[in-house]
């Protein structure tokens, strides 16, 4: 039981994994910020999940955060509880969702980043999850509720298996909490723009930049930003400061808003083209 | 092992890092866990100070009503049987159960840290009573999240709450109970986590919550100790307590781990059968998972995801257990038994009638179990039931079954 953080290797071996480097240095030689989309993994169902990040894609999303369902997702505000349990209604398992990668994959390079919660992934084996992501497709992980002191094993599969560990940076990150987080830290850093649980926000808050200044004396890894970021103005401030802008639980509530009719994913697509045109233009 | 050796080991942990073996340890999101380390700080830092100690010694004193009594329960010992019956009587706390004496400790912290406003989940409504007046005696601003189904089941203690200047939060997500309100409730913590206290109820949550609470509570084991020295000269035969999160559990056994003779029971909520599926019975019932900041024993489909539990009380209706009752279990050191609600019903009427003493539902649970193995043992033998709360607010409940109405 590794307790203190430390790397334990899992066994797997592993394979150079380059899609979100690439993704980012290919930004950057283009002068682009990247813009990050999450979704749900089936919500409201596999098949619309399927056809829903291939159109995030299109749209001009340069990654995609797929997200786990879980029953009790204790860092997410309503939109994206709702948008878990309609998943989880639908029979959504962290199995299926290494299909729905799959699938994906046979019609997509696009970085593909999981994020959730750390008991599925405990249950399915850490080993074999790690393994099994791997070659579905999978370029990353972001678990919410394993910080680094308690990442150590996951962290020794991930990298075993050639994934990106995620971590979060917060405005509560002190100095010491950041040098730590860097240190561990693959893929990129996640800057929360506020303290609490994901969901829109009417404003933005005044302190990004200087974190990000902040936490780029502790690291190269490209940062982006995310929680409360939710219109096209918005985004297109904070791709100024950062290298990328995650946008989720307002993606959500146009699928919420477009449950049940024909044009939900298209309505998604154009809900994200105008991000992608609000950060470009 | 000699008897007295037998379980040196367990009162040193949790290690450094919050960990019971396996079990414990952080996991919360990275926005709390600066919140989680200088409470952990300030803890250590309080914890040995003298004026800490004379303060939340003298708040037990003259505010909780401490020492709490032993009292030999003749009647109900000579209708059973067979060994003898003590009740540690934290029902006689003020409001009404244990869950003070936690409170008490951590809202002493909480002005020490300078923090002006605190947070607490509720199942029973015990805990979220308990936290509203320690705020209301401090002056400090109180919001309580409680699932709507319990807040059906409880609805005196909801008044309660009010009246003593908290804000109850409904919470209808999920199964509507105790677990998703500590869901919202650490919603709300890393939302204000700058000025906000979280004040948790059990055992449960990330380091260092479990060893914390547990401290609070050990008062409890260390009366009584003291107590039935005084009252037969020597340690107890048996410990049994019921276990939810399992604080008052811990608080009891904690003062006695290293006395390998004293045996010790946790009883847990079986519902309506551990076969039935409707339980919550972690320990007897689920498997190591992940859960509000810890490892545990958690009740989980295969795919990871917590399932939905059931008790008659509330105070036990969480699909988790505090991380030192999963460690104390996988060491043989405590045993853990479950009790349905139809045994608890049985046990809460038995004391009403033999006693003059109405328990909670959830102590109705370590009554239940302590009557039958009371049964089974020698009339020298004897048993300590820690009779962690009262039962006026199960008044509802208890009719509802008997088909009374009230």
């Amino acid at each position: 039981m590794a307790s203190n953080g430390s790397n334990v290797g899992c066994g797997v071996a592993g394979k150079a994994h380059v899609r979100i480097e690439d993704a980012f240095a290919r930004l950057k030689e283009g002068g682009g910020k990247a813009l990050v989309t999450f979704v749900t993994a089936g919500d409201p169902d596999m098949e619309t999940s399927r056809e829903i990040i291939l159109t995030l894609e299109r749209a001009g999303a340069d990654m995609v955060e797929l997200g786990v369902p879980f029953s009790d997702p204790m860092a997410d505000g309503p939109t994206i509880q709702a948008a878990s349990e309609r998943a989880l209604k639908s029979g959504t398992t962290l199995k299926k969702v290494l299909r729905l990668v799959g699938d994906v994959r046979r019609d997509s390079r696009i970085p593909i980043i999981l994020f959730g919660y750390y008991n599925p992934i405990f249950r399915y084996g850490l080993e074999r999850f790690a393994r099994d992501a791997k070659l579905a497709g999978v370029d990353g992980l972001l678990v919410v509720d394993l910080p680094p002191e308690e990442a150590g094993e996951l962290k020794g599969c991930a990298d075993d298996a050639g994934l990106d560990l995620i971590y979060l940076v917060t405005p509560t990150s002190d100095e010491n909490r950041m040098r730590l987080i860097t240190s561990r830290a693959s893929g990129f850093i996640y800057y929360i723009s506020v303290p609490g649980v994901t969901g829109a926000r009417s404003k933005l808050a005044g302190s990004i930049p200087a974190s990000i200044e902040k936490v780029r004396r502790y690291t190269d890894l490209p940062i982006c930003v995310g929680f409360g970021i939710s219109t096209p103005l918005q985004a297109s401030t904070v791709a100024k400061w950062a290298d990328g802008v995650v946008v989720g639980s307002a993606i959500i509530k146009v699928i919420e808003a477009n449950l049940g009719s024909n044009g939900l994913v298209k309505k998604v697509g154009n809900f994200v083209g105008s991000l992608r045109r609000g950060m470009d233009g | 092992m000699g008897e007295r050796d037998k379980g040196t080991g367990f009162s040193r942990l949790p290690d450094r890092n919050g960990h019971f073996g396996i079990y414990g340890g952080r996991y919360i999101s990275e926005t709390l866990m600066p919140a989680v380390l200088e409470l952990e700080r300030a803890y250590k830092r309080f914890k040995n100070e003298r004026s800490f100690k004379e303060e939340l010694k003298w708040y037990l004193r003259e505010y909780v009503g401490r020492p709490t009594p032993l009292y030999f329960a003749g009647r109900l010992s000579d209708k059973i049987g067979g060994a003898r019956i003590y009740l540690k009587r934290e029902d006689l706390c003020h409001t009404g159960a244990h869950k003070i004496n936690n409170t008490i400790g951590q809202a002493l912290l909480a002005v020490r840290m300078g923090k002006k406003r605190v947070i607490a989940e509720t199942g029973a409504g015990q805990h979220g009573v308990a936290t509203a007046t320690v705020a209301a005696h401090f002056g400090l601003e109180c919001e309580i999240y409680m699932g709507t189904e319990d807040m059906e089941r409880q609805k005196p203690n909801i008044f309660r709450m009010k009246l003593l200047g908290a804000r109850v939060n409904p919470v209808s997500s999920g199964s509507c109970t105790l677990k998703d309100a500590m869901n919202e409730a650490l919603r709300d913590w890393v939302t204000n986590v700058f000025g906000t206290f979280y004040i948790i109820g059990t055992v449960a949550g990330p380091h260092p919550y479990p060893m914390m609470v547990r401290d609070f509570q050990s008062v409890i084991g260390r009366e009584v100790r003291r107590q039935i020295r005084e009252m037969v000269g020597r340690l107890p035969d048996y410990l049994v307590a019921c276990v939810g999160g399992g604080s008052n559990a811990v608080g009891l056994f904690h003062p006695f781990l290293r006395d390998g003779k004293v045996k010790m029971v946790g009883v847990e909520a079986a519902g309506l059968g551990l076969r039935s599926g409707r339980h919550a019975a972690s320990i007897c019932g689920g498997s190591v998972g992940v859960l509000h900041g810890s490892k545990t024993y958690l009740l989980q489909d295969r795919y990871g995801q917590v399932k939905d539990t059931h008790s008659i009380s509330a105070g036990l209706d969480y699909p988790g257990v505090g991380p030192e009752h999963c460690y104390l279990h996988d060491s043989g050191r405590v045993e853990y038994r479950a009790v349905t609600d139809k045994e608890a019903i049985d046990a809460f009427s038995k004391l009403s009638l033999y006693e003059g003493i109405i328990p909670a539902m959830e102590s109705s649970h370590a009554v239940a179990y302590a009557m039958k193995l009371a049964g089974s043992l020698s009339k020298d033998k004897v048993v300590i039931i820690n009779l962690s709360g009262r039962g006026d607010k199960d008044m509802n409940t208890a009719a509802k079954v008997m088909g009374v109405k009230i």
